[in-house]
């Protein structure tokens, strides 16, 4: 081992290595990018498959849950989430999509047409609504399925948000009959109809409260229709 | 050992994310209105800052720098998703409240700031501390945030803690008919509230350092 010879002039002059070509770092790059990508990808699609199960379950379980708010899970034994007819987007249900109709029966008797319904006219825009009608025409129940009114407002129509415990507004609703909304009686009491609203938050209360009204009464009216088509068929309206 | 004591303090308190640094807002207004969201939605995102501290510096030999962005982006954005479909598939009642904001941990400019300043220069442990810590001390300010508004807003604490830990329930601190102040729960509060813990951190910081300053001068004076 000798001691480093300082470099000669020679040896300076000789050119250095010729920097990479830009095309050949652009290839170096696209090409470990790409490795990020697909191995993160999979890893993605891992966790994916790795929940899905559960995923499906939390979204059914909720459907049915919510389903059961509207009409308790007792009250009829056929599988109502296979015993469904889809809808076109219809405005008499204030719906921009097609949504599916369930139909309880119990012993082959029908017991009530669980649809959603919409109202455009939230004070924040759309107020989405889950309701549950017997074939005589009563109103059994109804839910908000979602909302954007503003908390502590407006959002008691959600029975969640609603300070009242007891007897929450929406529950005033349960078993009213299809006559009240022929007999235009379906309005807030401001508006001259039988259904109360929070002093000072009337706009959700009216958007709910029409809404369901005009969604009753279309059911009602078609509900001989809606519980003879054959399970999994698309409703036609003529 | 005194590394990590740094890190921690540093990221709990000196450079708080929320309160110092300030980054990240637009999820810190949107989700406190409840102490629940805010604190489930913190530990969501220090999750996703410990391990993509923790992922970019155990890659950071491989990243080459003129795309490390694109990298950094790309790790966040899978372990945010990764964090979604978990939420989704096991607390799927959060799920539903945190909504959109889970997915935009990603766009959270904390995250990348954390990646780009610490994790592509230090050692993988160091780095995941410091995600986790940085995470945690932004939990400590949103989760206080998230319970004052629901003090303020609706008089509770804690309300919707059972999609977390099942058979809790909310308190109920104010009296039952306290009507709520709207302001607590409408984004105005969300920013008078924060000003306000601004406020008291830098009150807070500037007495300790005073106090550091007359110890320090008294035998002088003495």
């Amino acid at each position: 081992m000798s001691d480093p010879v300082p470099p000669t002039d020679q040896e300076l002059s000789v050119t250095p290595p010729p920097p990479d070509s830009v095309a050949r770092i652009s290839v170096r790059t696209a090409v470990i990018l790409l490795i990020y990508t697909v191995s993160f990808t999979a890893l993605m699609a891992v966790t994916y498959f790795a929940t899905k199960p559960a995923i499906e379950a939390s979204v059914q379980n909720e459907k049915l849950r919510l389903i059961g708010e509207v009409l308790p899970q007792d009250t009829y034994d056929n599988r109502l989430l296979d015993d469904a007819i889809t809808l076109p987007p219809l405005p008499a249900l204030g719906l921009e999509t097609a949504t599916k109709v369930y139909r309880a029966r119990r012993g082959g008797q029908a017991v009530a047409l669980v649809l959603e319904a919409a109202a455009p006219d939230g004070y924040s825009g759309r107020v989405g609504l889950l309701l549950a009608v017997a074939p005589d025409g009563r109103l059994l129940a109804q839910r908000v399925t979602e909302h954007k009114e503003t908390p502590g407002l407006g959002d008691y129509i959600d029975p969640k948000k609603d300070k009242n415990k007891q007897s929450p507004w929406i529950t005033q609703f349960d078993g009213a009959g299809v006559d009240a909304a022929r007999g235009g009686n379906w309005k807030v009491k401001k508006d001259g109809g039988r259904f109360d609203a929070r002093a000072g938050a009337t706009i959700s209360a009216r958007a709910v409260t029409n809404a369901s009204g005009r969604a009753l009464l279309w059911t009602t009216e078609h509900q001989a229709a809606l519980f003879a088509l054959p399970s999994g068929r698309k409703y036609e309206e003529k | 050992m005194s590394l990590y004591r740094d890190i921690t303090h540093n990221s709990l308190w000196k450079q708080n994310p929320i309160v110092v640094q300030v980054l990240g807002l637009c999820p810190t207004l949107a989700v406190t209105t409840t102490f629940t969201n805010a604190f489930s939605l913190g530990l969501a995102t220090a999750f996703v800052m410990a391990m993509s501290n923790g992922a970019v510096s155990a890659l950071r030999a491989f990243i080459p720098y003129e795309i490390r962005i694109p990298v950094f982006i790309l790790v966040i954005a899978a372990l945010t998703t990764m964090v979604d479909l978990a939420f989704n598939a096991w607390l799927h009642d959060l799920y539903l409240v945190l909504g959109i904001f889970i997915p935009l941990i990603v766009t959270n400019c904390i995250v990348l700031a954390r990646v780009e300043a610490f994790a592509a220069k230090n050692a993988v442990v160091a780095s995941t501390l410091d995600g986790a810590m940085m995470g945690l001390g932004l939990t400590a300010v949103i989760s206080v945030l998230g319970a004052a508004r629901e003090l303020i807003g609706q008089g509770t604490l804690f309300s919707g803690l059972e999609m977390l830990v099942p058979g809790t329930h909310a308190l109920q601190i104010l009296p039952a008919d306290y009507p709520g102040f709207l302001i607590g729960i409408l984004p105005p509060g969300a920013f008078i509230l924060l000003g306000l813990m601004i406020a008291a951190r830098n009150w807070l910081d500037h007495r300790a350092s005073q106090r550091q300053l007359t110890q320090r001068n008294q035998p002088a004076a003495a």
